[in-house]
């Protein structure tokens, strides 16, 4: 159903993760990722597979919410590591036809997947413990130096929060609507892709107008509060970096040093 | 002859997450053919789940629902036939309204059951007929209606299905007084012509009163009551401790009856207040 996903949604907590700043945390997820398509020997990649592990303890959310985001990428990752297995150079271990198994095939197999899976179980992190405003509040902070350029920071960090604000809205609209049109009588399972298209206009229908609708009277009651865009706009809460913040960061930078020495003193396998 | 039995029927919203929620907790019951029941409880009391299970849309975790003493979950491909049996009006219906023309959107229905072009024809127009809409608004776009004539139309093409058992959630939700009136009386009329069963979904007590023959009182997933209005409303207390209340002309007469005043229990509607404070005053000559 509708309702099972999970990737994206935030879980109110009071955990270490959940306090740090937001703003922190985007730019420590980005050189995690940096981090995570840096590792070219075991000793790296387990470096880095304990640190992620370990802030997914700290972060305090059911493990069984990570496994339900890994769920929708299994078959990414199948297909990839499937992929590289035979795409290996050197020696053969096995073979048929043209499909070569080799050792450097099946390291990069690993290495891939466990690069994709840590990649999903970071980004979930920084999503489950991060509301949505303030992921948008964050990242309107962290693009300012773009006003230069004239772009329009703050109109695109509010369209951003307008946007994720409704993901949940349009979701719960979806299922209520597919629900009273299966009441009477839709049938939106069975046939072929043509039918199923076909079959979901009863619903898409109404669901755009409803979405129209919504955005009116929001841009209405905006407007009825005086809502002109963000200048001279201030916060009613605005982000501080704390004693927290910085452990964090010493943490991610020692975490660095850790993983380049490790790449630079042991040899590399992929 | 009960058209439904429900038997130890239980429902959890999001089983393994942080949000999971039992909403139906093993509720027992059995509704007569022809009934017109009233189905009342505070927000989140499970009123919403449970009708959705009686037409299939939500399948329960255990227990059973049987129409017309069959599980309608005993061949789980066959749901759909169910549903045009068991007739479901959601809360605000005039959301669903998406084909061009009202009558197009009123025989969504029935075309998907599978009657021919004659049949469909009869019996949008009846369905609209009972509702009160003209064939001059059959010809429009549902966009185009007021509100209250998209409700109408949206539940005509519910009715138009013809189903044995009709479930009404909230259908008066947001009209104005007159138009409430107008659309309970419809549903009523509709009531007696076809003499099938109605279960309502209300928040207005002053509604479930006037129409029901049962009200069934639902508290945290539980069936808490289940008997006439006037039994079921003549114990206020119990009611407001669930969050609900008893309709405010039987409040008045409760009130009345404390001073002193000697008119029976479990009055529902102004019409009876006014002919039992009649009939006090006659006995009293002073009328």
């Amino acid at each position: 159903m509708i309702r099972d996903i999970t990737l994206g949604q935030f879980i109110p907590g009071n955990g270490i993760v959940h306090r740090t700043d937001p703003r922190v945390k985007i730019i420590l997820l980005v050189a995690l990722i940096v981090l995570i398509f840096c590792t070219f020997n075991f000793a790296a990649l387990a470096l880095i597979t304990a640190a992620i592990l370990g802030i997914i303890v700290l972060s305090g959310i059911p493990v069984k919410m990570y496994f339900k985001s890994l769920k929708v990428i299994i078959f990414i990752i199948i297909i990839t590591s499937l992929l590289n297995m035979f795409y290996g150079t050197g020696e053969p271990i096995w073979q048929l036809g043209v499909l070569k198994l080799t050792l450097s095939g099946i390291y990069r197999a690993v290495f891939v997947s466990v690069r994709i899976i840590l990649l999903i179980l970071i980004s979930s992190c920084l999503t489950f413990t991060t509301s949505p405003t303030d992921l948008t509040d964050a990242i309107e902070r962290l693009m300012k130096p773009l006003k230069v350029f004239h772009i329009k920071v703050h109109e695109i960090a509010m369209m951003m929060t307008i946007a994720l604000r409704f993901v949940p809205t349009l979701l719960e609209e979806t299922d209520k609507i597919m629900s009273a049109q299966k009441s009477r009588g839709a049938d939106m399972e069975s046939g072929g892709l043509i039918k199923k298209v076909k079959s979901m206009t009863p619903v898409l229908i109404p669901l755009f107008v409803s979405a129209f609708r919504r955005a009116f009277e929001l841009a209405m009651a905006m407007e009825c509060r005086c809502y002109q865009g963000g200048e001279g706009r201030t916060r009613m809460k605005t982000l501080h970096v704390h004693r927290l913040d910085i452990i964090c960061i010493i943490f991610t930078v020692l975490l660095l040093a850790g993983v380049v020495l490790c790449d630079i003193f042991i040899a590399p396998i992929i | 002859m009960s058209i439904i039995e429900v038997k130890d029927l239980s429902f959890t919203y999001g089983v393994g997450t942080p949000f999971e929620k039992n909403a139906v907790n093993s509720l027992n019951l059995s509704i007569n053919e022809g009934e017109v029941i009233g189905l009342i409880g505070h927000t989140g009391s499970g009123k919403s789940t449970f009708v959705q299970m009686l037409n299939g849309l939500i399948k329960p975790d255990s227990g059973q629902v049987l129409l017309n003493g069959s599980d309608i979950w005993a061949k789980p491909k066959e749901i759909r036939k169910i549903r045009f049996k068991v007739g479901m009006v959601f809360q605000y219906p005039e959301y669903q309204l998406f084909d061009q023309t009202v009558y197009a959107d009123i025989s969504f229905g029935p075309r998907n059951k599978g009657l021919s072009e004659e049949e469909i024809d009869k019996i949008v127009r009846k369905s609209a007929k009972f509702v009160g809409l003209s064939d001059k608004l059959l010809k429009q776009s549902p966009f185009d209606l007021s509100g209250g004539e998209k409700r109408r139309a949206a539940i005509a093409g519910v009715i138009a299905m013809d189903p044995d058992v009709l479930v009404l959630d909230e259908p008066t939700a947001g009209l104005d007084p007159l138009g409430r009136d107008l659309l309970l009386s419809q549903i009523m009329q509709y009531h007696r012509d076809r003499k099938n069963t109605i279960i309502v979904v209300s928040h207005s007590m002053e509604d479930v009163a006037r129409i029901a023959d049962r009200v069934m009182v639902m508290n945290k997933g539980k069936l808490e009551m289940f008997d006439t209005p006037k039994k079921v409303f003549s114990q206020a207390e119990k009611l407001e401790s669930m969050g609900l209340r008893v309709p405010q002309i039987t409040k008045i007469m409760l009130s009345l009856k404390e001073k002193g005043f000697e008119f029976s229990d479990g009055i529902l509607t102004v019409e009876q207040a006014f002919s039992e404070i009649v009939s006090l005053l006659k006995k009293e000559g002073k009328v």
